[in-house]
């Protein structure tokens, strides 16, 4: 029988497949690759969901003790974010009809998906007491789809920069027939997917409070995974500010959003190396 | 007189004018995320020693006046958030006073000249009638727009749309809510407590150790530990369960019981008793104790190392054998119900004294329990015991559990502002204030549309819906035409 790990596995390497035509596409100002990497791109991100579907099914069969959705530890989390980071990518392709971001989002995905392989947790386990909550199922969930917006908007702005070398300050228009983003757009997109971020954020602030109020006993405690995700908000939170009221714009709101996911990335990994509650496993 | 006034008008209008600048609200909310990552590098509230030992005493004593080791509570991050808060009250109440008449203007006026000079704009012939096309557009932007009206202008007229006016509210929605949450926090900080109690089973208790002061605190009730139990998944030591049954008592009478679990606690009168740890109390295993009487008879029984043979003999205590194959003589000497050795319980033991063949003497522990225990002194004979004796007994193991007790009387408006804020913030990010203008002139024989239109926030795609509703006006006149 299939298991799910070999689901992921499988997807990991379509990933892999389509970030390297997604760059080949990009290195080469050839069309016909990165056409050919949307498909390889939607075959991963249904395996992917498929995947996890997958897995939730069988935490079920294992056993009503072991039944839960496939967000509650390191691996299941890290499958659900590249999850989240190919569908995102996908819509932005789709709505802004260019491929060009695929050749850092699709590597992207690659990565979190070869990072998943080599953490522990593959095997379902059943879940210890304090996770056992529809509020860690909120928390998670809404936690990575803003981790992935995050992700989206860093490759956006990497982007940006590299076109920004080539010419400065085109203001934001639609999409030209090639699919060539302005910069002007690059930036409006990175501000839209910053928002979609910081609301998710905020979410996954939010319902981890409410979970660690009915675990714990108290919403805040300033336990270094909290503390790195308040960092992280406030950090968005002055983009925001600069962007909407400063009025940065381009390179200087581009340097922040990385900033910003550095951050992302730090509350996500780095926190694990800290003690503290958050620790998965 | 008038000049002091004046001085102190000046000197508020520019702590006003700090307090209003986004500027500020940046440094802050930059300075809050630097400085955080202090505490999450350095442990915090650990042992004084601990500190001492890391750093030395000098930048201990340093760190220790800038309160380092307990930084969230420190005079200095807290003076950052009440910074931030004058911050988002001052440049809120100002931002509103000059949104005001747009968000609730005393009658909506469109300015057709700035509409129809906006670059995004889309010109189109209609091959229709001026009259006729004021019912179709009409009817097609009243379904997408809350507010229309039509005014008529010198050439022909001219419709006017809107929605999403109330959206440019949703900003000071989310600012409120900081300010909401923070309130909350500190309602709980000042009127709450949070404590822990640890009660063995059968144990009631009637105060919590407060987790700040260490002091004691009466409840005003008691809580009754009935039961505690914890549950494993199979064939592992990953834990499934820890069950509490409490019963809440008043005056010595139970008002109500309940089983809490972790994510499950339990409230009383406001206050919240969680699930937070668990002890065991008695060793775990069987009790290895035997009875205090010593056993009347003792069969003592010698192997020897030599042939292996195994010699057995009745006896009892006080007695002394002379152990076959000339391999010395054995005292039963005393009876100990229960020895232990290496910190291990042997049970009810016979403590002996053995004397070998070349005369030396040694005092030797014999466990009833453990028949193999002797042959770890290596000598020429091992000896054991066996007596009546009663069969251990596996014990019940006895529990206490440890609860988090905690009152937190502001919950209810941090979870307020925690609502406030993601409606806020989505009503901010995702939804606008649009405002549209359909213009229909007649130029000569031609009829005219322009279709325009502005909106506050996520100018590219409203750009496109403009160009798109465009597309279905035309495509709606046309249609049209065919049917005449
Ligand atoms: C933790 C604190 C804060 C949060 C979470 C927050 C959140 C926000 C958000 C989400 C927006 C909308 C941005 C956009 O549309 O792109 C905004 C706008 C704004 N914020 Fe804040 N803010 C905070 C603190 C402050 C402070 C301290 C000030 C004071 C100067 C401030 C001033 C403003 C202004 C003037 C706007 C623009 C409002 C408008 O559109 O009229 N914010 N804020």
């Amino acid at each position: 029988m299939i298991s799910n790990s070999l689901i992921f596995s499988i997807v990991t390497f379509i990933y892999c497949f389509a970030g390297i035509l997604y760059l080949a596409s990009w290195i080469f100002k050839k069309q016909l690759p990165a056409k050919a990497a949307t498909w390889v791109a939607w075959a991963g991100l249904i395996g992917n969901g498929a995947g996890l579907l997958l897995r939730w099914f069988e935490s079920y069969e294992k056993g009503s003790a072991y039944g839960h959705a496939p967000l509650t530890n390191l691996y299941e989390s890290l499958t659900f974010f590249a999850f989240i980071i190919s569908s995102i990518y996908l819509f932005v392709e789709w709505k802004y009809k260019s491929r060009i971001l695929g050749a850092l989002a699709m590597p992207l995905a690659f990565l979190v998906m070869a990072y998943a392989s080599i953490s522990p947790g593959k095997q379902i386990q059943p879940l210890i007491p304090a996770l056992k909550s529809n509020w860690l199922i909120a928390h998670v969930f809404t936690c990575f789809i803003g981790y992935a917006a995050f992700a989206i908007a860093f490759a956006v702005s990497i982007v940006y920069l590299f076109k920004s070398k080539e010419k400065e300050g085109k203001d934001a228009t639609v999409p030209d027939q090639s699919g060539a983003l302005s910069t002007g757009l690059l930036d409006e997109l990175t501000h839209q997917l910053i928002m979609f971020g910081f609301l998710f954020l905020t979410s996954g602030i939010i319902t981890g409070a409410v979970w660690a109020y009915s675990a714990w006993g108290r919403y805040w405690g300033w336990d270094p995974k909290e503390t790195w995700s308040l960092i992280t908000w406030c950090i968005y939170a002055a983009l925001l500010h600069l962007r909407m009221m400063r009025g940065w714009r381009g390179k200087r709101i581009a340097v922040m959003s990385i900033i910003g996911f550095v951050a992302v990335l730090f509350t996500y990994f780095g926190v694990n190396l800290l003690p503290g509650l958050h620790s998965y496993q | 007189m008038t000049e002091k006034k004046e001085i102190r008008a000046g000197f508020l209008d520019s702590l006003w004018n700090f307090f209003v600048s986004v500027r500020l609200s940046v440094v802050v909310l930059l300075s809050i995320a630097v400085l955080s990552v202090i505490g999450t590098v350095i442990p915090q509230n650990q042992n004084p020693n601990y500190y001492l030992k890391a750093f030395g005493p000098f930048y201990y004593q340093l760190m220790a006046t800038m309160d380092v080791f307990d930084m969230y509570h420190s005079w200095w991050f807290q003076l950052l958030i009440l910074i931030l808060v004058i911050n988002i009250v001052i440049c809120s109440i100002d931002r509103l006073q000059k949104m005001w008449s747009v968000i609730f203007p005393k009658s909506l006026n469109f300015n057709l000249k700035r509409f129809r000079s906006r670059s995004s704009r889309r010109d189109f012939n209609a091959g229709l009638p001026v009259d006729e096309l004021k019912g179709l557009f009409e009817k097609r932007l009243a379904k997408k727009f809350s507010y229309c009206k039509t005014v008529s202008t010198e050439k022909g007229f001219a419709l006017t749309a809107e929605k999403g006016r109330w959206t440019r509210l949703g900003v000071y929605g989310v600012h409120l809510s900081v300010v909401v949450l923070l309130i909350g926090a500190l309602i709980g900080l000042k009127f709450g407590f949070e404590g822990f109690v640890r009660i063995a089973e059968g144990q009631t208790v009637d105060a919590i150790r407060l987790r700040n002061s260490g002091t004691s605190l009466k409840l005003g009730f008691a809580i009754r530990c009935d039961d505690f139990n914890i549950e494993f998944y199979k064939g592992g030591n990953r834990p499934k369960e820890f069950r509490s049954s409490l019963s809440i008592l008043e005056d010595k009478n139970v008002i109500f019981e309940k089983d809490i679990i972790v994510n499950d606690p339990l409230s009383y009168k406001g206050i919240n008793i969680y699930q937070s740890s668990w002890e065991r109390l008695n060793k775990e295993g069987p009790a290895m104790q035997g009875p205090q009487k010593v056993p009347e008879i003792i069969e003592v029984k010698f192997q020897s190392a030599a042939s292996g043979i195994i010699y057995a003999q009745s006896s009892s205590l006080g007695k002394t054998i002379k152990i076959p194959e000339k391999l010395g003589l054995f005292e039963l000497k005393s009876y100990l119900p229960d020895a232990s050795f290496q910190n291990v319980s042997l049970g009810p033991v016979i403590i002996g004294e053995y004397t070998n063949p070349k005369g030396e003497t040694q005092t030797i522990r014999v466990p009833f329990r453990f028949p193999n225990f002797d042959k770890m002194r290596k000598g020429d004979v091992i000896i054991s015991v066996v007596a009546n004796l009663p069969h251990p007994v596996p014990v019940e193991p006895l529990y206490a559990t440890g609860l988090q007790v905690n009152y937190d009387p502001g919950v209810w408006v941090v979870y307020a502002g925690f609502v406030m804020m993601i409606a806020g913030c989505a009503v901010t990010f995702f939804m606008s204030h649009q405002r549209l203008v359909v213009e229909v002139r007649n130029e000569g024989r031609a009829v005219k549309v322009m279709v325009s239109g502005t909106s506050n926030k996520g100018k590219i795609g409203f750009d496109m819906r403009v160009q798109r509703l465009a597309d279905q006006l035309a495509g709606l006149v046309s249609k049209s035409k065919n049917k005449d």
